[in-house]
């Protein structure tokens, strides 16, 4: 997505430089929410302000709402077909491939330290416990996540504080 | 009642997804599966139906998820409430807070939230990998129920996969990967 976001605002239409853009991607990475809906939003406000942020967001979220809502009225009756279903059953496995090589991808990505190695272990552990155990919790993820990024403010005041010393 | 729930449930989904795409699954598994809006296997679908369609996987999701609970007003619902937070954290940003991001103690934060991301997500792929290998009906409470040829295909793409990169020196596409495997699939399960 990223070579077309640079081809279409940077070449085509000249509204944001080379350089800013990846500044804007770079943003758009560590803030919360979709990358790519932060990017649109980031532009569409450089370009045109507020209106811009909000019609560039709608226009990035158009074709993708028009095009999965037609499949999704197909994708029940699509199922039952034993074609449909031994296909799916392949794409399963081509799904599980894809979450294991995001994740060593991620890794390698990430310049993660010891105490950052030790927190995803936690995490691992904790989260696979959680679903072999009867219980059903929705906020597990959402809270491991506020927990990390609790650990993340505490370590930084405390190495300020040593720096002071 | 529901419509409201739908955006909220994606409001939050769309608040606390650090880093692209597949981050989003161990919740949207947490938010929407257990509520029962989608079941496991739909969703697993979903995510190879969202790969081989363009645009964003949270906007995918958010319509498709949508679309099965609340018709077209949930799928407008939750996929605006997916975007939102984007929109409104993005324009305080851009409008006032540039430096923001350069903050030590956001620095500091955005560094531990990634190791805990990267956990979920591999604790996601593993347990979806057991349900589809090991747990047939879906939970791994129940027996386990081995599904044999699902363990030969995802062991011959592994081979394949690491084959193709010794020879080819880069990794097979998430597209290729997908096409295979579903025509193995039609192949081995029909």
């Amino acid at each position: 997505m990223i070579p077309l976001i640079q081809d279409e605002i940077c070449n085509k239409h000249k509204w944001i430089s080379e350089e800013e853009i990846l500044d804007i991607i770079a943003i758009s990475e560590t803030t919360p929410g979709p990358i790519a809906v932060n990017a649109a939003t980031f532009v569409g406000y450089r370009v045109a302000g507020v209106l811009g942020a909000i019609f560039a967001t709608i226009g990035l979220a158009i074709p993708s709402f028009v095009i999965i809502f037609v499949i999704s009225f197909f994708y029940k009756d699509f199922i039952k077909i034993k074609f449909f279903d031994a296909l799916f059953k392949g794409l399963k496995i081509g799904v599980i491939l894809l979450l294991f090589s995001a994740v060593i991808r991620l890794f390698k990505s990430f310049k993660i330290n010891l105490l950052g190695i030790i927190i995803f272990a936690i995490v691992l552990v904790v989260s696979i416990v959680f679903s072999f155990i009867n219980i059903t919790f929705n906020y597990l993820s959402l809270g491991l996540i506020l927990a990390g990024i609790f650990t993340g403010l505490l370590i930084t005041a405390l190495s300020k504080r040593r720096e002071n010393k | 009642m529901i419509l409201f729930e739908l955006f909220y449930t994606f409001f939050l989904i769309g608040l606390f997804t650090f880093g692209g795409g597949y981050a989003m699954i161990p919740m949207i598994q947490e938010q929407v599966v257990n509520k029962g809006w989608i079941s496991e296997t739909a969703l697993t679908d979903f995510i190879a139906i969202s790969e081989a369609t363009p645009g964003p996987f949270a906007i995918n999701i958010a319509t498709f998820v949508g679309n099965s609970v609340g018709n077209v007003g949930g799928a407008l619902l939750a996929t605006l409430g997916v975007i939102l937070p984007s929109l409104i954290i993005i324009i305080i940003i851009a409008a006032i807070l540039k430096r923001f991001i350069k903050n030590r103690f956001v620095q500091g934060a955005l560094k531990y939230v990634k190791p805990v991301v990267l956990g979920l997500i591999l604790s996601t792929a593993i347990t979806i990998c057991l349900k589809v290998t090991m747990f047939q009906n879906g939970s791994l409470q129940s027996s386990i129920n081995i599904d044999k040829k699902s363990i030969i295909l995802l062991v011959m793409m592994i081979g394949f996969m690491l084959i193709y990169k010794q020879v080819k020196k880069k990794s097979l596409s998430p597209l290729k990967i997908l096409g295979i495997c579903g025509l193995l699939g039609i192949i081995i399960f029909i």
